[in-house]
């Protein structure tokens, strides 16, 4: 086995490192800087150069960094990071020992994302795939189309003279709408970012993703007037006093799990965007032959069912067990 | 079909009736008549048996997505609605087809009722693949016909009103009559001349406002009429123009339901509105009130079997003269509209269905206030009190009457099953089942999906997740460590049930989180709040 679970995460013993470690190690290896895959308290991080200004604001310390495609020999094993598309400086991990090639997917998503590179197929024998929308209910419209979506959404709120509230994580979804939006700051309104994006935000700028101004709502004097702006907070922020500051407001989320209309109307808001991050149904399915793996693993999300649909087409599948991870969460 | 997509999904997407309302009567406003017609037609679950079942819906879809039937059906799970599972499967997304929701329904789904099993599937696929995700999503459901967007025939009736500018209850009453989804629908609704409607037109129903003061502050006991607060249908009976129509305060027509009240109306003169309460009655010895779940079963359908109608008999326990010799009585005073109500029963020298509801004598509050603990015994929710001098107002004011309820019941539990929610709760657990000790072991006790802030919805759902000790199907189960407080109105024997005791409006009170799950409740303390008729059968 090049990689295979221990107690702290997925580890490669000819390189004595551990790729997204859930508990403190003395060298991990980290797909992104999500908290469900980038956890704080080891010795020493390694991760893809553009990742490296996300990464170390989350781990509070300096990380080491490796550009895409380049190799590098720890041990027995040689490492190099690829694009996974997902978010910025977002990596599949390619481990090779001894001829043997495995390719650890992280998140990953193929469309085009302004703010991260395109996933690229790396050839390898074993695949490790997230499968965090592992079912065929999930299937993504273009991505254009649904910022267009918001765009639209917004402009049609600001012309009411509403305030538009849209709940994005922290890290990814928030920038790469606010890319798109660029272009609009000056036709349609302001935007803000609550004080939990702020940081992430300037960790984007410093890496070079242009991104509209966005104060902290916060900061504005007592009375201000945020009709017709557009303000990005996280999940977490909804039906807090914060929200009370702005009047006349018209909520949305953007998540791909706003597909199924019971989540959407579970969290309470007035508009859900179905905008992934991560590889539905058919990408999962053409990534995983895209590979050319002959095997599959399957971490992340509805392994169970992934698995038996692989075997059933005849190939080696497998899910990879004990990875603690929270189901509601699409990070 | 467009348009009723997306009313369909705008009805869907709201749980505010101010909302679903303005839905409605946007829609009837524009909608074509035949359109309108049908969507009512489903809206208000009169839809015509169609032609293919859910078996069938599955299996198409999955041959269409090309997926194999298990994973349909975990696609389901996760989903929690077929129609939606369905649209949310197939690949292709084609452009709404340009057809009104009468041809979709006439031309299209209706005549498969004579296809062969090939033919239906071929129709189905095709025109799945003719329709965007919310058009396949609505279209399914009308198939399907789980239809649960929360329109109740009163809301439908008020939207029309409001779209045609006709009174509500013209339009409930021709809504009861008999009409076809045709293009005449909107000028039948319309006929000016009301008279049809006129002769069945109820009161507005007078409602108590909740009394939570202490009794003396009423003043003189002697100026109050006392009544039980019957635990029923509140209901209006007419006789009028030779006809009989009982109304319940959903504003529906529910004549056909009962159909010995309406025969006991008969005896009435015409000319008389009865205000009072449908009750499940015993006929044994001197007859009682039976449990609230008796006379549930006489509430699920539109017409009553003779089996049905034997095992549970309604009575309707009279409160109030609203109307008598064609003449409106509601603004004389109350003492005399009982007087006079009085009579008329007497008259028909107590008559097994029409009966007067009886007024409590006491000596002083004090004395009633004891009488006021039976009420549990006697399956009443409390007291009545109305003011002697007090007209028939409209909706509920403060004041007059009030109602004077026996708290609920309560009893603290422990999570040990959940389910995920249907509908717009399908992505989170929220269905709990409930348990209470008996010796060291849990024994399910009760069932309830309410109460708990969203917030706390999430925390449980969260909680759940992580510590599933198995699942089963769709039911997961934890760990017991969760104690709510849950709170019921009724409590009865049940063979049904596993603990032996089924309980009325169970809804959850407040989280315990102060409470370790030993010092939940046991079923020997709640077998102590049984009636004591009930308490020592075993
Ligand atoms: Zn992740
Ligand atoms: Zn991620």
């Amino acid at each position: 086995m090049i990689l295979a679970p221990d107690d702290k995460g997925l580890y490669c013993p000819a390189g004595d490192f551990h790729i997204d470690p859930w508990r403190p190690v003395k060298k991990a290896i980290i797909t992104h800087a999500h908290g469900d895959h980038a956890r704080p308290g080891s010795k020493s991080y390694l991760c893809a150069l553009p990742g490296e200004r996300p990464l170390s604001l989350r781990m509070g310390g300096s990380v080491q960094t490796l550009a895409y495609g380049e190799r590098l020999t720890i041990g027995n094993a040689t490492v190099s990071f690829h694009p996974a598309g997902h978010v910025l400086g977002s990596a599949q991990i390619r481990v090779e020992v001894g001829g043997e090639v495995w390719v650890v997917s992280g998140d990953y998503k193929r469309e085009p994302d302004s703010t991260c590179e395109l996933f690229e197929i790396v050839e390898c024998h074993t695949f490790i795939t997230e499968s965090t929308f592992g079912l065929p209910i999930y299937r993504w419209q273009p991505a254009d189309q649904i910022l267009n979506d918001i765009r639209s959404w917004w402009q049609g709120n600001a012309k009411d003279g509403k305030t538009s509230i849209l709940f994005c994580y922290v890290m990814g979804k928030t920038q790469r709408i606010m890319a798109y939006l660029k272009k609009y700051e000056n036709d349609i309104g302001k935007i803000y970012a609550h004080g939990a994006l702020q940081q992430m935000n300037e960790a984007y700028r410093q890496s070079s993703v242009a991104l509209p101004t966005a104060p902290n709502p916060v900061d504005m004097e007592a009375k201000h007037n945020f009709s017709g702006a557009l303000i990005f907070a996280p999940p977490s922020a909804q039906g807090t006093p914060w929200m009370r500051r702005f009047k006349k407001q018209v909520t949305g989320r953007a998540s791909g799990w706003m597909r199924v209309r019971g989540r959407r109307r579970r969290l309470a808001i007035d508009r859900g965007f179905v905008l992934s991050d991560h590889a539905d149904w058919p990408q999962l399915l053409q990534t995983i032959a895209d590979t050319g793996a002959e095997r599959i693993i399957a971490t992340h999300g509805s392994t169970a069912t992934l698995v038996r649909f692989l075997r059933e087409q005849g190939l080696a599948a497998e899910a990879m067990v004990s990875t603690p991870w929270e189901e509601a969460e699409e990070m | 079909m467009q348009e009723f997509t997306q009313l369909f999904i705008a009805l869907d997407e709201t749980n505010k009736t101010s909302a679903k309302l303005a839905a409605l009567q946007a829609y009837f406003q524009h909608a074509p008549p035949r359109d309108a017609a049908w969507a009512v037609t489903y809206l208000t679950g009169r839809r015509p048996k169609t032609p293919v079942n859910a078996g069938q819906i599955r299996r198409w879809a999955a041959l269409a997505a090309g997926i194999p039937d298990w994973l349909f059906d975990e696609s389901y799970e996760a989903v929690g609605d077929l129609a939606e599972t369905v649209s949310l499967l197939l690949p292709v997304e084609g452009k709404s087809a340009p057809l009104t929701l009468a041809q979709w329904l006439e031309e299209r789904l209706l005549p498969l009722a004579g296809k062969t099993e090939e033919e239906k599937q071929l129709a189905i696929q095709t025109w799945w693949e003719e329709l965007d995700q919310p058009g396949r999503f609505v279209f399914t459901k009308l198939l399907t016909g789980a239809w649960r967007v929360g329109v109740s025939q009163r809301l439908v009736t008020r939207a029309l009103a409001a779209a045609l500018d006709m009174e509500a209850d013209v339009i409930a009453h021709r809504l009861m009559g008999e009409w076809q989804p045709d293009d005449s629908f909107y000028a039948f609704l319309q006929e000016p001349d009301t008279s049809d409607a006129d002769v069945s037109k109820p009161y507005p129903f007078y409602l108590a406002y909740p009394f939570d003061d202490e009794p003396t502050s009423l003043g003189e006991i002697g100026s109050w009429q006392v009544e039980w607060k019957w635990d029923g249908i509140r209901a209006q009976v007419i006789r009028r123009g030779g006809q009989i129509f009982i109304w319940s305060r959903g504003e529906e027509l529910v004549t056909e339901r009962f159909p010995e009240i309406a025969e006991a109306a008969k005896l009435l003169a015409d000319g008389t509105v009865i205000d009072g309460e449908i009750l499940a009655w015993s006929v044994e010895e001197n007859g009682a009130v039976l449990p609230f779940s008796q006379l549930q079963r006489r509430l699920g359908r539109k017409t009553v079997g003779k089996k049905l109608l034997s095992e549970v008999p309604v009575i309707l326990m009279a409160y109030d003269l609203l109307e008598w010799g064609g003449e409106d009585r509601r603004t004389t005073p109350l003492y005399e509209r009982r007087q006079q109500l009085e009579l008329i029963l007497t008259k028909l020298s107590d008559h097994p269905v029409l009966r007067l509801s009886p007024v409590l004598v006491g000596e002083s509050w004090r004395a009633l206030e004891q009488k006021r603990q039976e009420s549990r015994e006697r399956l009443v929710e409390g007291f009545v009190l109305k003011s002697k001098d007090s007209a028939y107002g409209v909706g509920r004011k403060r004041g007059e009457w009030w109602k004077w309820k026996v708290d609920p019941f309560s009893a603290d539990v422990v999570l040990l099953y959940a389910q995920r929610g249907s509908g717009r709760r399908a992505s989170l657990y929220t269905d709990y089942t409930f348990g209470v000790w008996q010796g060291d072991q849990l024994l399910p006790f009760a069932k309830a999906y309410s109460g708990l802030s969203d917030a706390e919805i999430r925390e449980v759902d969260r909680f759940i997740r992580q510590n599933t000790l198995e699942k089963f199907g769709p039911v997961r189960s934890v760990p017991p460590k969760l104690v709510m407080e849950l709170h019921f109105e009724g409590i009865r024997r049940s063979k049904r049930h596993k603990s032996g005791i089924a309980v009325r409006f169970p809804r959850i009170a407040r989280w315990r989180k102060d409470k370790p799950p030993e010092e939940a409740d046991s079923i020997e303390t709640i077998m102590a709040l049984l009636p004591a008729s009930e308490r020592n059968l075993q």
